[in-house]
């Protein structure tokens, strides 16, 4: 128990990381209404582009924009697989994906991961976020500001905030409108095709900028940190509307959403592991399957559980 | 104001689903014409409608609309000229977002996109002033999503929006079909009035024979993707249901597979 709660800040700071990647997931999933499995390559991407430019010596906010930047590539590649060539959207994200696998390597130097060099102390006050600053905040170390969850909290916010404004520009709103209704959208002057490469694009950027901040986070960037990234979206997307959808009505607080529930997702995966005897092996069978019985659920009410149904079985 | 130039639409072409949708069709419209078009099922009439809004592009042939040539054109280029209301409510609004953000995003058909507000308080009053002409109560409920209307508001409301920007040409592809008979009414009464006050030139696919009759300047019957009859002025004025039978059945033979599809 004590192991769970003094692991807690640091999952709760990893929950917020993932959370930007699951905003990434949202703006796809929800608006619009396309399922993009790019993220599962774009969030190493922007891990080992984040990782090697820091290593060169580039400012930390510089890499960040870079893996920014590489997310967004990515995006347009799936982007344009799906609009220009008229591939399917969940195969055009697989083929941006696996490609992804390679190019992640040969950005990493052909190896399967790099790590920050963090024993530096010079380095490590570089970064923005670290899991070492857990304990040096709690040890008095360094100030609060320096916690990763008042950090990756203001970048969240910031997120947020630039969402909230681009949505209700008038580009912004014809993305919404393509997710809503490709037809409508049309017919009202929407280029549709367009529309859906500039989500894709804004998506995996924010899921490649998740990624550098993870890469920062654990000081190293893996060729798998992407794996399961997109199921840990959707948990978070799906687990922000459980519980929040009924208070949250406004835009922001909807993103702020997304972002609490991949918190609480990370949080109650760290309890599993600390307080049962579970092999770590089994964390992503035991994902996938809260992610799988959370998107039945809604199917299920509407199938066997409406009233009229109950009734007509009642009758019978 | 429209060209039609000898358009043909074969789909699925090479298959055993091959169906020629178009065979070489012609339709001059002018300036302020307002045409109504009846034929049974599957004889061309919506495909007409969606050749001139590109939604595919045609065999060969062109369109031209008012005196441009917009063959080549997709779909969304088109939109600039056109207005539409589509047979299914559903699918002219955007459900999950407000009547105004509707509304806005009509408002700026033909115009770019920028990072310029979505909607700003100028034009909410002008959308509250045009909602209030509907007499629907939706001035007062302009932030609700659209996807909580009824069928026959969202399609007052698709009206507003095609043409909130006067179109060109309006293209109306059986929009009171899917409304039951009162609301089709009060639907096709506020598509009268609306082409009135702009003097819209428009389009009107519909199955039924009398709002064919009652409404517009000009009719015209289609038959396995072909105008098969053409009336205007006077003698679409005099026009009656027993004649149009009459004169579908003279056209094309005995192919009236049933009476129910024309007098539905």
């Amino acid at each position: 128990m004590s192991g769970f709660i003094s692991a807690l800040p640091g999952a709760a700071s990893q929950g917020l990381i993932w959370g930007i990647m699951a905003i990434g997931v949202y703006i796809t999933f929800k608006i619009l209404d396309l399922a993009d499995l790019t993220v599962d390559g774009s969030f190493c991407t922007g891990g080992a582009t984040f990782v090697v430019l820091f290593g060169s010596g580039v400012p930390v906010p510089a890499a960040l924009l870079a893996a920014f930047g590489v997310g967004v590539l990515a995006g347009l590649v799936t982007g344009l697989l799906h609009t220009f060539c008229g591939i399917p959207a969940i195969l055009a994200g697989i083929l941006t994906q696996l490609g992804l696998w390679s190019v992640n390597l040969a950005i990493m130097g052909m190896k399967a991961n790099v790590a920050i060099n963090v024993i530096d102390p010079k380095n490590l006050d570089k970064l923005w976020v670290s899991l070492r600053f857990v304990q040096d905040v709690a040890s008095g170390k360094r100030p609060f500001f320096r916690h990763p969850i008042v950090v990756v909290g203001l970048v969240t916010v910031g997120v947020i905030f630039i969402l909230y404004w681009f949505f209700g520009t008038e580009l912004g709103s014809s993305l919404r409108a393509t997710g809503a209704n490709p037809h409508m959208a049309r017919a009202q002057g929407i280029n549709t095709d367009v529309t859906i490469v500039l989500g894709l694009m804004i998506s995996n950027g924010l899921v490649a900028m998740s990624g550098a901040l993870l890469a920062q986070f654990q000081s190293f960037a893996d060729s798998s940190m992407g794996k399961g990234a997109i199921v840990i979206g959707l948990a978070a997307v799906i687990i922000g509307e459980a519980l929040f959808s009924r208070i949250f009505r406004n835009f922001a607080l909807k993103l702020l959403a997304v972002s609490l529930g991949a918190v609480i997702y990370y949080v109650v995966i760290q309890a599993v592991i600390s307080l049962s005897n579970i092999n770590a092996n089994y964390l992503k069978l035991i994902s996938a399957a809260i992610v799988a019985i959370f998107l039945s659920v809604p199917y299920w009410k509407e199938k066997y559980f409406t009233k009229a149904r109950k009734e007509a079985k009642a009758d019978a | 104001m429209l060209d039609i130039n000898n358009i043909y639409k074969t789909f699925n072409p090479g298959t055993v689903n091959e169906k020629r949708a178009l065979n070489g069709v012609n339709l001059h419209l002018a300036e302020g014409d307002f045409v109504t078009v009846i034929g049974s099922n599957g004889a061309g009439k919506s495909t007409v409608l969606n050749a001139i809004a590109g939604v595919w592009s045609v065999d060969s042939g062109s369109i031209l609309i008012d005196g441009k040539d917009v063959t080549a054109l997709p779909e969304h280029k088109r939109a600039r000229y056109l207005g539409r209301v589509f047979q299914d409510p559903m699918t002219g609004t955007a459900a999950t977002m407000q009547i105004q953000e509707n509304l806005a995003l009509a408002k700026r058909r033909g115009s770019r996109r920028t990072l310029r507000p979505g909607i700003t308080k100028a034009e909410q009053e002008e959308y509250r002033e045009l909602l209030r002409t509907l007499d629907l109560g939706l001035e007062d409920r302009m932030t609700a999503k659209v996807g909580l209307l009824s069928g026959g508001q969202r399609q007052a409301l698709t009206l507003l929006m095609a043409t909130l920007q006067q179109p060109k040409l309006l293209l109306l592809d059986e929009h009171t079909a899917a409304l039951d008979p009162k609301t089709a009414e009060k639907v096709l009464d506020t598509t009268e009035a609306i082409i009135n006050k702009y003097h819209l030139t428009a389009f009107m696919v519909t199955h039924n024979m009398k709002d064919a009759i009652a409404h517009g300047n000009r009719l015209i019957m289609m038959n396995e993707g072909k105008i098969i009859f053409d009336a205007a002025g006077e003698e679409k004025k005099k026009l009656t249901m027993r004649d149009l039978l009459d004169k579908f059945a003279e056209i094309s033979g005995s192919s009236i597979q049933s009476d129910k599809v024309l007098l539905a």
